[in-house]
């Protein structure tokens, strides 16, 4: 069995289509980032988190009421179905344990307004984040994807080409951009566990990148005589099946997460059938397009043949790498 | 069967028997999201550590001048790491008594006036060895608390500690408990008690000494001042909580809870002479700044003592608990906080499972459909491949978290990855003219090096992963890094063997894919 006999698609062909419609949600995504901003969850922003289980059913209004007491700007939410009486509070940070203001004072607050409001309930979860924690992830989040490209670009510079390790590196921060995008259309708040599940696409699109680019170098062995752009595409159509694949098992393994997870993991499943189908499109459009284009300027210029013996030089010892 | 291929086969038998072996019986530990529990970080002020070492150093030249009778107009502590003394006349008399805080502190001259500001060297090593007492203190604490398998490390910056104690219930007792200074000190009562602190301070016509200590306290109950009130003391103690001995909750002369103390042989001797000395003064039991009682020294006393306050009996014996694990050499902020209720703990670990299982049947569903018998074989691979991740992570100690199940069935989506590479591979080569065996070697010899190259790539991102996470994703970067390197095993090495085995000395060149 298999889903294509042959295959013999033009990809290259709609290589600046694709650019466009990424291009536009891209842009889509951060026209709304530069409007709204990035909604920070609790462990980036700091604050206080509540998720109370009530023993009587109440409504959002119900507990916002009893809050009223509590200045600053509260967010109070059912969490999962109304049956399992469950209300997340989440209050701003108030201030430092250096300005006199202790670290668990808002949940005490909140605490005390709900006993106040004769409502009877358990916590399950409590996070408290100070502003020091908060700042800190935010720096080590941010560090830590650029690391992980950067790291990831120069594998490929070393293993592959220059210009190749630019056409994965692009795609990674399509996939990255993409996925900010839609977490941004679908209201998601950064959380640590979604950065997790950033930092682990930009592994796995390098990891379809790198599939096509070693079929690319195979060929490029064999059929020296063909165009690039001939080269590539047929990369990706050798590939395709597989790439198809793997992306449906990923697919479906993580969509069993987003299915039965549970809300904990949620938002981290969401974000990572974001990044598959972003990581195999971007895979199969975006990375060889941008290989494509950037290998071919130095032919087009007009010191052509100045560029002819490094490239061939740099074949020489792909080949020698490989036997 | 070839030799060749029952020594490969018994090398996976032994890595299965291992992993299934070091699971069963070393068990997985749960991370607090799983099991419930609270995650704290604080920070430790290590300033603290610095002010009572500049305080120290002040108050043993403000004695070494005293007794060298050299002149000075002022001495005193500027902030944590500086102190000023001005008006020395005698510069060589001067210099030959702070030759202890020479060694401390770099002194800046002006005429007949220093500026001592500590060395940096000595700086970094107070604050490092504080938030290693603290550590260590801390330690004390949670293990008296009774908790099972507490965690209490350095994080991050170098001042912060992790404190993690899984299970707890009464969240603010264990806080309190862990934050509580504890810093007792015995010092004798100069003047008081005042009803204000401004009434303690005109007693010293507003100019008080800088050898006398103003601290609140609460009225002794039954006197003419009730509630806070305040005292003028010597500032030097007689003892601190570093001469106890032990300490346990006890009752008092009115039969309410109470801690009594014992000090050791030094603070004994050092108690015994100032109580002889001060017959008739009053004795300010201070604890955290805060004086809980003075009562008159009525003869001397050499190593048993009692603080009695009004407090319950829980609080009694926090009390003594804290005091028996020793003072904390500075003060605890608490940065973050993370409680988890442990009923919420197993909801997460049922629907962790269940998804896990969700995505196993979906995978092995799709790859059997797919790739028929041959599907069966990247099956045989996920499976060893989660049976090593599980016994590993039992192995090594390793938590398991929630994002950690998040990996493992990550582990499941993309270990499949590697077959479908080679299986995709094999395909294109039975297309071509050559048999089962040879499309099989070429398909695992052709894809050897992809395989290489995508894991290196991910295990890159997993690692920075592993640098930038903290608990729960940290259990999200170890899963897959482990899964990653079990799937070269697995996929490469299992799956080859398998094939090897079931193709064996046949003949028969077919292959169900």
């Amino acid at each position: 069995m298999q889903i294509f006999h042959n295959p013999n698609y033009n990809f290259i062909r709609w290589r600046w289509h694709a650019i466009g419609l990424s291009a536009a949600i891209i842009l889509a995504g951060a026209a709304m980032i530069a409007t709204k901003g990035v909604p920070l969850g609790i462990d980036f922003s700091g604050g206080t988190l509540v998720r109370v289980q009530f023993d009587q059913p109440v409504s959002e209004d119900q507990v916002r009421k009893a809050l009223d007491t509590i200045p600053g700007d509260k967010v109070v939410q059912q969490f999962g179905p109304v049956a399992d009486r469950q209300i997340m509070i989440r209050l701003p940070q108030t201030g430092t344990a250096e300005q006199g203001i202790s670290l668990e004072q808002g949940s005490r607050q909140i605490e005390d307004a709900l006993s106040k409001a004769g409502l009877k309930f358990q916590i399950l979860v409590r996070d408290i984040v100070g502003p020091v924690i908060g700042a800190d992830l935010q720096k080590k989040g941010v560090y830590a994807t650029l690391a992980s490209i950067l790291a990831i670009t120069i594998y490929i510079a070393v293993r592959f080409r220059p210009s190749f390790a630019i056409g994965a590196i692009a795609a990674t921060f399509h996939d990255i951009l993409v996925t900010a995008a839609f977490l941004q259309f679908f209201k998601y708040e950064l959380s640590l566990n979604i950065v997790a599940a950033i930092l682990t696409i930009t592994g796995y699109s390098v990891n379809d990148t790198i599939v096509i680019f070693d079929r690319v170098r195979e060929n490029m062995r064999n059929k020296r005589r063909e165009p690039l752009e001939q080269v590539v595409n047929t990369a990706v159509n050798q590939t395709l099946g597989r790439t198809i694949i793997t992306a449906g098992t990923a697919f479906l393994s993580v969509l069993a997460l987003y299915l039965f997870g549970g809300e904990a993991l949620e938002g981290f499943s969401f974000t990572m059938l974001v990044g598959i189908i972003s990581g195999t499109y971007s895979t199969i459009f975006i990375a060889s397009a941008i290989a494509i284009i950037l290998s071919k300027k130095p032919q087009t210029a007009a010191a052509a043949p100045a560029s002819e013996p490094a490239a061939r030089s740099a074949r020489k010892q792909k080949g020698a790498k490989a036997s | 069967m070839t030799q060749n291929v029952l020594w490969k086969l018994g090398l996976i038998v032994a890595v299965i028997a291992l992993s299934v072996g070091s699971f069963y019986f070393k068990g997985m530990n749960l991370g607090l999201d799983l099991k419930g529990g609270v995650h704290l970080v604080m920070r430790v002020q290590t300033d603290d550590a610095l002010r009572v070492q500049t305080e120290t150093t002040v108050e043993q030249l403000r004695d070494a001048l005293t007794r060298g009778s050299i002149q000075f107009s002022k001495l005193e502590m500027k902030d944590a790491k500086t102190f000023v003394v001005e008006g020395v006349t005698n510069d060589q008399g001067f210099r030959a008594a702070a030759v202890d805080a020479d060694t401390i502190y770099n002194r800046s001259s002006g005429v007949g006036s220093y500026t001592y500001s500590m060395k940096p060297n000595i700086e970094n090593q107070l604050r490092g060895e504080a938030v290693d007492q603290a550590l260590q203190t801390i330690e004390r604490r949670v293990n008296e608390l009774g908790v099972a398998e507490p965690i209490v490390a350095r994080q991050g910056a170098v001042d912060q500690i992790l404190v993690e104690l899984p299970g707890v219930s009464e969240v603010q007792r264990a806080k309190d408990i862990i934050r509580s200074t504890a810093q007792l000190e015995l010092k004798i009562v100069e003047q008081g008690p005042f009803g204000t602190e401004e009434a303690a301070k005109q007693a010293y016509n507003n100019n008080v000494p800088s050898d006398i200590l103003i601290l609140p306290g609460t009225g002794d109950s039954g006197g003419a001042t009730p509630g806070t009130v305040f005292y003028a003391l010597r500032r030097a103690s007689v003892v601190t909580g570093r001469d106890l001995r032990n300490a346990r909750p006890s009752l008092d002369e009115n039969n309410l809870p109470a801690v009594g103390f014992s000090l050791n042989g030094d603070g004994a001797r050092k108690f015994g002479a100032a109580t002889e000395a001060n017959i008739g003064r009053q004795l300010a039991i201070v604890l955290d700044g805060r004086v809980y009682s003075a009562p008159v020294i009525q003869s001397r006393i050499s190593d048993e003592g009692r603080i009695s306050g009004s407090f319950t009996q829980q609080e009694a014996q926090d009390l003594s608990l804290t005091l028996r694990s020793g003072a904390l050499p500075a003060s605890l902020t608490y940065l973050e906080e993370r409680t988890v209720g442990p009923t919420l703990g197993a909801d997460s670990v049922r629907a962790g499972v269940a998804a896990s299982i969700g995505g196993l049947v979906f995978v092995v569903l799709f790859m059997i459909f797919y790739y028929k018998l041959t599907g069966l074989n990247a099956v045989i691979s996920i499976i060893v491949n989660l049976l090593i991740l599980l016994g590993l992570m039992a192995y090594l100690g390793f938590t398991m978290t929630l994002p950690g199940i998040a990996g493992f069935i990550l582990t499941i989506g993309m270990g499949v990855d590697s077959n479908v590479l080679i299986f995709e591979r094999i395909k294109e080569e039975l297309s071509g003219t050559r048999g089962a065996r040879a499309a099989i070697n070429a398909g695992f010899d052709r894809v050897w090096w992809t395989i290489v190259d995508t894991h290196v790539s991910s295990l890159i991102s997993a690692l920075l992963l592993l640098q930038f996470g903290t608990g729960p994703v940290r259990g999200f970067a170890v899963t897959l890094i482990i899964g990653l390197l079990a799937n070269v095993f697995t996929a490469v090495f299992v799956s080859r063997t398998v094939f090897e085995l079931v193709l064996g000395q046949r003949k028969t060149q077919t292959l169900s894919i």
